[in-house]
């Protein structure tokens, strides 16, 4: 037997977190995600043991602020994307305003540090959370197109075709194959 | 805390391609490490060394001598140490057929080469650039499909 999952990521790294810190015997809070606040001085080689740790289970601690604010960037925008309640307004005025940086400045940074603009960004987000619920739940493109907010099935055709080059059917197609295949090892 | 380098390997046997292929990386302004491989044998050669650096993205020619891209694919596919390497097929076919076959057994990317350098340049900087996002933001890489 062969079961498929779904992760929600928020609520999967935050009871990670949880487990693990709690382990060390740290007060801390988590303030948000990716984002930890310990509420004591922590002394170097207990921040070595944390480090090496977490990095096992590919967490990393991010010490550049860049790095950090993209990654800011970066979950702000996966958040609007995945979650169904997002609030509808425009990408740029809501990663300013809760950023609080302008938005010419983020998008220069972004593209600086990743080498790829917001907006690619953001569309490729979009596709994947298309992709991800063509292969585990099985809706239809019309559904999709409706929950991505995308004023057409043709317009998500479209966008998914050009950033991935093949077309939603022949992706479907060549995930069911590989599975097929998988299955009869 | 970037990572250093992206590093990159290219199993393919004709000298020019290998020699366009490095010099458009040393044009990109990201920052690479460039190995390149003669044929089929030479790539696993290297690959099964206990202790290569397994690159982040592998370039297989399909018709190499002595083993082709097909199978180097499918034994990289097989072995479990592998699993973080983005494949990428960079071939002269486009056949429709080809293409899906080799996604089906696990490629990530296909690569249809171009034939100018400008826009070879342009092929290898967006499929760095997005495999890049694949690997640090958490991106599902089971549904990592590319066609250039």
């Amino acid at each position: 037997m062969k079961a498929f999952l779904k992760f929600d990521f928020t609520i999967l790294t935050k009871k990670f977190l949880e487990e693990k810190l709690s382990s060390f015997g740290l007060k801390y809070t988590i303030t948000g995600f990716g984002e930890v606040e310990f509420l004591e001085n922590i002394p170097d080689e207990k921040i070595e043991e944390i480090t090496s740790l977490l990095n096992e289970y590919g967490i990393e601690i991010i010490e550049n602020q860049k790095t950090v604010l993209v990654q800011k960037i970066k979950d702000t925008i996966i958040e609007m994307v995945f979650k169904e309640d997002a609030p509808n307004v425009k990408a740029s005025v809501y990663l300013a305003e809760k950023l609080n940086h302008s938005y010419g400045y983020l998008s220069n940074l972004f593209s600086e540090v990743t080498y790829a603009s917001i907006e690619n960004f953001i569309i490729l987000q979009k596709i994947e959370y298309a992709k991800q619920l063509i292969v585990n739940d099985k809706l239809s493109l019309t559904e999709i197109a409706f929950k991505l907010n995308y004023s057409s099935v043709a317009h998500l055709s479209t966008q998914f075709k050009n950033t991935t080059g093949i077309t939603p059917s022949q992706f479907q197609r060549i995930i069911a194959k590989r599975r097929e295949i998988a299955n009869t090892k | 805390m970037q990572k250093e380098y992206i590093h990159i390997v290219l199993a393919d046997d004709d000298e020019d391609d290998r020699l366009f292929f490095t010099d458009a990386f040393s044009e990109l302004k990201m920052s690479t490490k460039v190995q390149t491989y003669n044929d089929g044998v030479a790539l696993m050669d290297y690959l099964n060394q206990e202790d290569a650096i397994l690159p982040n993205v592998l370039f297989l020619d399909l018709n190499m001598p002595r083993k082709s891209g097909i199978e180097c694919l499918q034994e990289i596919k097989s072995n479990s140490k592998f699993d973080n390497i983005a494949i990428a097929i960079y071939s002269t076919s486009s056949s429709e057929e080809h293409i899906e076959e080799t996604f089906v057994l696990g490629a990530n990317i296909y690569i249809k080469k171009p034939n100018d350098f400008n826009a070879l340049k342009k092929v290898l900087s967006d499929v760095i650039t997005i495999n890049w996002q694949y690997h640090t933001s958490g991106l599902n890489k089971e549904n990592f499909l590319l066609r250039m």
